[in-house]
C-alpha cells in the first residue's frame, strides 16, 4: 500500500486485477468501460501476460473458459449488450465449476440503449442471465477504491469457490475519478494450487472439465453440489454496510452509484432533522436478505433507490415483507437521481 | 481355432493414449477412425502428458472420454476460442480442438476465421460429414447442392439455402495459418495420407509454427441412408468434387 | 509371403463391414453371430490367406481389430 493514483473506476478494476494475478485477459471494446480494456492492452502484454481483443464477446467468454480450465486467473470485462453475449459463456463457466471474472459496467438498456449510467442489468447478474440453476457472486462496488478492492476479492472467492464473479459496476463508476491506494500486487507463484485445472495429465489421471452429464441422475447430482456450494456462499459471503442506522425512522436501500449518492442525502436529511439510514448490499448475490429483515423490524419505512424500473427492489421486498412500509423511487434510461431528486422521495414518508 | 501370437509381432494395437472406452459413434462413421489417427499421433510424437483435447457439442461430443488426456467440453462453436485461452495460458501445453461442420463452419464461424486468424498455434480436426448427424440430420453448412436432409427433404435448394461452403478455401486466404488441408478416409491409401496430415498437424504445434487445419471428409452412413462402403463411396465419386482433396496451405514444407 | 493373424474384439466390431472390403486376401467376413449389442460381427473367414497388412485394423472405425505377423518364416 501507500501508492496513490487519481484514476478512473476503469482503470482501477483493470489495476487490481493484473495486482490479482490476473494472467490473462480477453474483452471486445464497449462503452463505458472502453479504458478497462485499453489499459489491460497497454499493461497486460508488458508483464508477459495475454491480452486478446477478441473477435465477439462470444469469443472473449470462451476464451476466459479455456484459460480458466488452464488454472490461470483469468477476467473479460464489458458492458450491458455485450455481457447478454457472454450469458452462454457465463452458464458453461458455472457448470463446469471454473472461477472467473466478468466485469459490467452498466449502461443504459434495453437493446442498443445509452451510454449512460444504469443499473438495468441487476435481474441478469443476480438471478441468473444465462440457462440453468446457478448463480455468480455479484460485487456492487460504490466508490472507485472499492472496485479496486472488490476486484482483488472476486479472484479470491471465484478460486475459493470455483465460480464465475461479477463485478456490477455502472458507467457512473466506471468514468469517475478519484484518489485510489492501489493493493499490493500478489505474487503468482503464491496463489491458490489448482489440482483439478486442465494442465496435461502427467503423473495423474486425466482432468475433465465439462458442464454435461446425459444422464438425469448424474446431471441431477451435479446440479445438487452446485446448489450445496451456492448455499456455502449465502453462509460465509454476505457482505454489506450500514450508515446511521441505529436510530432510523427510514432507512434507503441503494447500492453501487447510488449509496454514494445516498450519502450525501442521509447527511441533508439530518440536517433537517429527518433520522435517515442507508443499507447498502455489497454482494447482491448472496443478497444480505437477514440483516435487511432485522433492520425492517426497527424502522417503518424502507425506500429503495435505484437506477431502473425496480429490479433489486424485488430481493429488498422479499426481505422486508410486511414488516415496514417499501416503497421506491428509480430512474432510467440513463437519468442519474439526484440528492435532492432522493430526499423529496425520503420526506414523503418522514413522519 | 487358437491363435499363438506369442512368437509374433504386433503390427497393429491400439494406441496407448486412448482410453479403453468403446467409441458412442455409429457402424462405419469415421470419427472413430479419426479418434485412433489422433492417438497413434499423440503415441508418436509423446506428447499424451502434455496435450489438452477440446470436445465439440455434435455426435464427438464425448470425445473428452477417448483420449488418456485432460480435457474439456465445450459450448457449440467456441472449441477454436476456448482453445484460444487454453493455449494462451499454457503455451507448452499441446492443444487440439476437435470440431464438426456444424461446430466449425456454421455456429462457431466467427471464432473458427478469427482463431486462425490469430495464428494460434493449435491444432484444429474439422470433420465434415455434410450433416447434422447428433441432432437427427439436418442440413449442414457443408451439405450437398440436392442433398436431403431432414431440413431439406427436397434437397438443399440453393436459391434458399445457399451452396455448401468451403471452409478451408476461406480460411485459406488467411495470411496466418501455416498449414491447412482436407484428407478423406474412404481408402487405405487416403486414410495413411490423412493419418500423415494429421500428425504433420501437431508437430508444427509441437515446433511452434503455428495455426493448422486438417479438415476431413468424414462419412454419415446412418442420416445418409447408406451402407458404411456405399458411404466411402459417395466420399470418393461424389463428395471430393465439391471438397477436392489436398493440402490448401503447406508453408515451410 | 509373410504370414499373418488378425484378432477381432467381438465386443468392439459393430459389423460396418469395412474391413472386409478393405482386405486384398478376402480373410474376413461377417460370422452371422451377434455380439452384445447385437451386431453381426467379422470373423477370421480364410486364416491362412492372411499376410499380415493390417489393412483391415487401418480401416476399422472401433478400433476392434489387432494384427500380428509372422516375424520370419522358412
Amino acid at each position: 500500500m501507500g501508492e496513490r493514483y487519481l484514476l478512473r473506476g476503469n482503470e482501477v478494476i483493470a489495476e487490481a486485477a493484473i495486482r490479482a494475478g490476473c494472467q490473462c485477459y480477453f474483452a471486445y471494446p464497449i462503452t463505458p468501460q472502453g479504458e478497462l480494456v485499453e489499459h489491460m492492452a497497454r499493461h497486460m502484454p508488458r508483464l508477459g501476460r495475454t491480452f486478446i481483443q477478441a473477435e465477439s464477446e462470444v469469443a472473449a467468454i470462451s476464451m476466459v473458459y479455456g484459460a480458466a480450465a488452464a488454472g490461470v486467473r483469468t477476467m473479460t470485462s464489458s458492458s450491458s449488450p455485450g455481457i447478454s453475449l457472454k450469458q452462454e459463456g457465463i452458464s458453461y463457466i458455472a457448470g463446469s465449476n471454473l472461477p472467473a471474472v466478468i466485469v459490467n459496467v452498466v449502461r443504459g438498456g434495453p437493446g442498443l440503449g445509452n451510454i449512460a449510467p444504469s443499473q438495468c442489468d441487476y435481474f441478469q447478474a443476480v438471478k441468473g442471465g444465462g440457462h440453468g440453476d446457478y448463480h455468480m457472486i455479484v460485487l456492487g462496488p460504490s466508490t472507485v477504491p472499492e472496485a479496486g478492492e472488490l476486484t482483488m476479492l472476486a479472484f479470491e472467492l471465484a478460486d475459493r469457490y470455483r465460480t464465475p464473479v461479477m463485478i456490477l459496476a455502472d458507467g457512473l463508476l466506471g468514468q469517475m475519478m478519484e484518489p485510489v491506494e492501489l493493493p499490493e500486487s500478489l505474487e503468482l507463484s503464491k496463489l491458490p494450487q489448482k489440482p483439478w485445472a486442465a494442465t496435461g495429465a502427467k503423473g495423474r489421471d486425466p482432468n475433465i472439465i465439462l458442464s454435461f452429464d446425459l444422464s438425469p441422475e448424474n446431471l441431477k447430482r451435479m446440479n445438487l453440489e452446485l446448489q450445496a456450494k451456492y448455499a456455502e456462499i449465502r453462509k460465509n459471503e454476505v457482505r454489506w454496510e450500514e450508515m446511521d442506522t441505529a436510530d432510523a425512522d427510514i432507512v434507503v436501500v441503494a447500492y453501487g452509484s447510488i449509496a454514494r449518492i445516498a450519502k450525501t442525502v442521509i447527511r441533508m436529511a439530518r440536517a433537517e432533522g429527518i433520522r435517515l439510514g442507508l443499507f447498502r448490499p455489497i454482494t447482491l448475490w448472496p443478497y444480505p436478505y437477514e440483516p435487511l429483515r432485522d433492520l425492517a423490524d426497527r424502522v417503518h419505512t424502507i425506500l429503495t433507490v435505484e437506477m431502473s424500473a425496480g429490479q433489486m427492489w424485488e430481493d429488498v421486498r422479499l426481505a422486508v415483507a410486511e414488516r415496514a412500509a417499501s416503497p421506491f423511487y428509480g430512474e432510467m434510461g440513463g437519468v442519474v437521481p439526484t440528492p435532492n431528486g432522493i430526499l423529496s422521495e425520503v420526506k414523503k414518508y418522514a413522519r | 481355432m487358437p491363435v499363438d501370437t506369442a512368437r509374433m509381432t504386433k503390427v497393429f494395437s491400439r494406441p496407448q493414449s486412448l482410453t479403453e472406452a468403446h467409441f458412442t459413434y455409429c457402424p462405419g462413421c469415421h470419427h472413430g477412425l479419426i479418434t485412433r489417427i489422433i492417438g497413434q499421433t499423440i503415441d508418436e510424437l509423446g506428447i499424451a502428458e502434455r496435450t489438452i483435447g477440446i470436445a465439440p457439442v455434435g455426435c464427438a461430443v464425448f470425445a473428452y472420454l477417448w483420449y488418456r488426456c485432460d480435457a474439456l467440453q465445450v459450448a457449440h462453436g467456441r472449441a477454436s476460442a476456448v482453445a484460444t485461452g487454453l493455449k494462451r495460458a499454457r503455451p507448452d501445453r499441446i492443444v487440439f480442438s476437435y470440431q464438426g461442420d456444424g461446430d466449425f463452419a456454421s455456429i462457431g464461424t466467427a471464432e473458427s476465421i478469427h482463431a486462425a486468424n490469430r495464428g494460434e498455434n493449435i491444432t484444429v480436426i474439422f470433420v465434415n460429414n455434410q450433416i447434422y448427424g447428433m441432432t437427427g440430420g439436418e442440413m449442414a453448412p457443408t451439405t450437398l447442392v440436392s442433398q436431403r436432409t431432414t431440413t431439406t427433404p427436397e434437397g438443399r435448394d440453393p436459391a434458399t439455402t445457399g451452396y455448401p461452403i468451403r471452409f478451408s478455401e476461406l480460411l485459406a486466404q488467411l495470411d496466418a495459418p501455416v498449414y491447412i488441408t482436407r484428407q478423406a478416409l474412404y481408402d487405405t491409401r487416403r486414410i495413411m495420407d490423412c493419418t500423415k496430415a494429421i500428425k504433420k498437424a501437431f508437430q508444427n504445434q509441437v515446433d511452434g509454427k503455428g495455426y493448422s487445419l486438417v479438415e476431413i471428409l468424414s462419412t454419415c452412413p446412418t442420416n445418409w441412408h447408406m451402407s458404411p462402403l456405399q458411404a466411402n463411396e459417395h466420399v470418393a465419386t461424389t463428395v471430393t468434387k465439391v471438397f477436392p482433396l489436398g493440402d490448401l496451405v503447406n508453408k515451410g514444407a | 509371403m509373410p504370414h499373418g493373424v488378425v484378432v477381432v474384439d467381438g465386443e468392439r466390431c459393430k459389423g460396418c463391414g469395412l474391413c472386409i472390403a478393405a482386405c486384398p486376401q478376402k480373410v474376413l467376413a461377417f460370422s452371422g453371430a451377434l455380439n452384445k449389442s447385437g451386431y453381426d460381427v467379422v470373423h477370421v473367414e480364410m486364416p491362412d490367406a492372411c499376410v499380415g497388412c493390417a489393412f483391415c485394423a487401418l480401416t476399422c472405425p472401433d478400433i476392434a481389430l489387432s494384427v500380428y505377423r509372422e516375424k520370419t518364416r522358412t
